[in-house]
């Protein structure tokens, strides 16, 4: 079998650039032979989830019902949710990977994907259930041009939506190639077609009850692969560490930072990007108005918060086990030309199988099959909640409000939203095909870079600070994002790496700390400089938002029936 | 309501002493909070990029580095600190929203 040139380990020489390893599952692979019990597995989850669309179907009449699961969701089923959002495949493989292949670097990410909840809580979320509906631009809209402001938001979730959803797909196709011997193509279409049918007849509820059976699957497998490993260590860090700094070939090296962290400005611009892209993610950010109040918002933070550490601390334990586990025992790996074995590029598949391999080491065939299906489990549900965001931008925010400027009635917002889900899941399936063999990793990136430079700033800046005018928000956070888009363009990954320039003209990986730093001086600056009589009663009409995001007092009731 | 009603409405809490407290309160808690999850968070990227080998230093006989035990305390941190928030403001901070939201019928 043709040796997968897997990302973490292609990137790693490339310093910082490896951070988007934990988002996407890139290089060429070869096909696997048709694995029975994970397709069987596998069939039984989409039949479940198809039940469960069909339920949802049945009872999703409003727009409530479909945006926003008629806010019949509880703080610790959400929690679950947003855990479920965040846990994609390619963090539970992405991240488990890099430890294998690095250690201590592998923590690193973890920590960057983790340390987003807590900002998100103190600052975002209750304000965003006291004054939101359904999308995040509910709120930055709230006292400001419903017009310009939703074609800012609107613009903002279709582009992180797009290059996230490319990645995945991508992502999928790979892993489905290797986990389940199906061809590229099929895979493609079979997550094309079901995230389709997901969130196009269940809505919210069909998307959030997916991304809680699978956060509740994955959960489960990695504890358990998680308890095999520490109870062959008689549950002592000590001793699994010991064992594996004897077994990898870099040693003593794996509990220390590595070339990750090259760059400085490089390290801090990505920690930042992590940090507050996640409280511009639309997709996670829709999911607060799927619970009843501010009290359950803020109860589901602290739910996610705990599962996704939880969760981080098992990928950890996996990737070690993976060293222990897998490297002394050849028959995972694939010798080279010359016949020698490299223990890291090795590895069957490539880095992002060692949980994969790990699941048959410590579980036999049958968990291995179950861990796969999982795995696919995971990239569908992820990709519908991905797609539905994308469609609500699409059906609540530019056509209701800026195309029919709000006189559409709800079932025609909710036809559109369904026939925006089918055509973002054929352009995905189109996409996700053409680029196939392109590298794909910096688009999780340029997703966290946008989000932190356009959608959270402009969120921010509108719900704490009164001086906020349109014009500020609008043009500000265009810059954010424009600014955020060209800089990775102009960055190695893109300019370098995919167009084939000789030097990058952006000399950093990311570009968080620049473009951020432009949208909240153009937010400012700008409105600062807007003297309009729109911007004076913006300003006066604080109040009534300020009053309503505090208390909670006025705020829209997901619950209609 | 008339736009002059909700404007005295408005004007009415914001000049509630129970609303003053609670934004004054809540607000100073949130950012402090955040402000702390911040310099944690910045304070191990500085270490990991700037002092790599105080974080490959071992933690006693064993092979555990320094770096290893500070990153599951980061990791943990985030987790008290989100506890932390939502405890205080499942007592206190509502407490003081009832209360407000009782005050103005």
């Amino acid at each position: 079998m043709r040796r997968i040139l897997p990302l973490a380990a292609a990137l790693l020489a490339a310093g910082m650039s490896v951070a988007w390893a934990a988002g996407a599952i890139d290089g060429a692979v070869d096909k696997q032979g048709i694995n029975i019990p994970a397709i069987s597995m596998f069939f039984l989850f989409v039949l479940g989830t198809l039940f469960i669309t069909y339920r949802a179907a049945a009872s999703s009449k409003s727009a409530a019902d479909f945006y926003a699961a008629g806010g019949g969701i509880t703080g610790f089923q959400n929690g679950l949710a947003i855990a479920g959002d965040y846990m994609s495949a390619a963090s539970f493989l992405g991240i488990s990977g890099l430890v294998f292949a690095s250690g201590f670097d592998g923590l690193i990410y973890s920590i960057g994907f983790l340390v987003g909840w807590p900002i998100v809580l103190f600052l975002i979320a209750e304000r965003l259930r006291n004054l939101g509906k359904f999308t995040f631009a509910d709120v930055a809209s709230f006292r400001l041009d419903q017009t310009r402001i939703r074609i800012l938001s609107a613009t903002g979730t279709l582009v992180v939506v797009a290059f996230y959803l490319i990645a995945q797909m991508v992502g999928a196709g790979k892993l489905i190639q290797l986990l389940f011997g199906l061809d590229y193509l099929y895979a493609v279409v079979i997550v094309g077609a079901l995230m389709i049918v997901y969130v196009a007849f269940g809505g919210m509820k069909a998307t959030t009850w997916v991304q809680i059976i699978k956060a509740c699957l994955l959960l489960g497998g990695a504890s358990f692969m998680a308890f095999m490993v520490m109870l062959h260590y008689g549950f002592s860090p000590e001793a699994l560490f010991a064992d594996a700094v004897r077994i990898h070939p870099k040693h003593d090296a794996i509990m220390a930072p590595g070339q990750m962290v090259a760059d400085p400005v490089s390290a801090i611009s990505l920690g930042l990007a992590l940090m507050f892209g996640t409280a511009g993610l639309p997709h996670i950010l829709m999911r607060f108005f799927t619970v009843s109040d501010a009290k359950a918002a803020r109860k589901s933070v602290f739910y996610a918060t705990g599962f996704i550490a939880y969760f981080y601390i098992l990928t950890f334990i996996i990737g070690f086990g993976a060293i222990t586990f897998l490297m002394s025992d050849p028959s995972f790996y694939a010798p080279s030309a010359n016949g020698t074995i490299n223990k890291i590029t090795g590895l069957l598949g490539g880095t992002n199988m060692a949980a994969v391999h790990l699941a048959n080491a410590v579980g036999g065939s049958f968990f291995l099959g179950f861990i796969s299906a999982v795995a696919f489990a995971t990239i569908l549900a992820v990709v519908a909640g991905l797609t539905l965001s994308g469609a609500s931008a699409v059906s609540h925010d530019l056509y209701a409000e800026v195309f029919a400027r709000g006189r559409a009635n709800e079932q025609q917002e909710v036809r559109l939203s369904k026939m925006a889900a089918v055509v973002i899941g054929i352009v995905a399936i189109v996409l996700g095909y053409v680029f196939e063999n392109q590298n794909v990793a910096f688009m999780v990136g340029l997703a966290f870079a946008v989000a932190a430079s356009c959608n959270f700033p402009v969120l921010l800046m509108s719900t704490m600070w009164q001086g906020c005018t349109t014009r500020g928000a609008f043009f500000g956070g265009f810059a954010g994002l424009i600014s955020a888009v060209a800089m990775v363009i102009l960055s190695k990954a893109v300019w370098v790496q995919t167009f084939g320039f000789k030097t990058a003209i952006f000399p950093y990986d990311n570009p968080a700390i620049f473009s951020m730093t432009i949208a909240f001086v153009g937010i400012w600056l700008i409105s600062k400089l807007d003297a309009s009589q729109r911007a004076r009663n913006e300003v006066a009409s604080y109040d009534a938002q300020f009053i309503r995001s505090e208390t909670g007092i006025g705020a829209a009731s997901a619950h209609i029936h | 309501m008339t736009s002059s009603e909700t404007q005295r409405m408005n004007e009415r809490i914001l000049g509630n002493p129970k609303f003053r407290e609670l934004v004054k309160t809540r607000s100073g808690f949130a950012w402090t909070l955040a402000a702390v999850m911040l310099a944690i968070y910045l304070g191990f990227i500085f270490l990991v990029a700037f002092a790599q080998p105080l974080m490959a230093m071992k933690i006693g006989a064993g092979v555990t580095s320094l770096g290893i035990v500070l990153g599951l305390v980061v990791i943990v941190s985030a987790f008290l600190l989100t506890g932390i928030y939502v405890h205080r403001a499942n007592g206190r901070f509502d407490e003081l929203t009832r209360e407000l939201q009782k005050e103005i019928g």
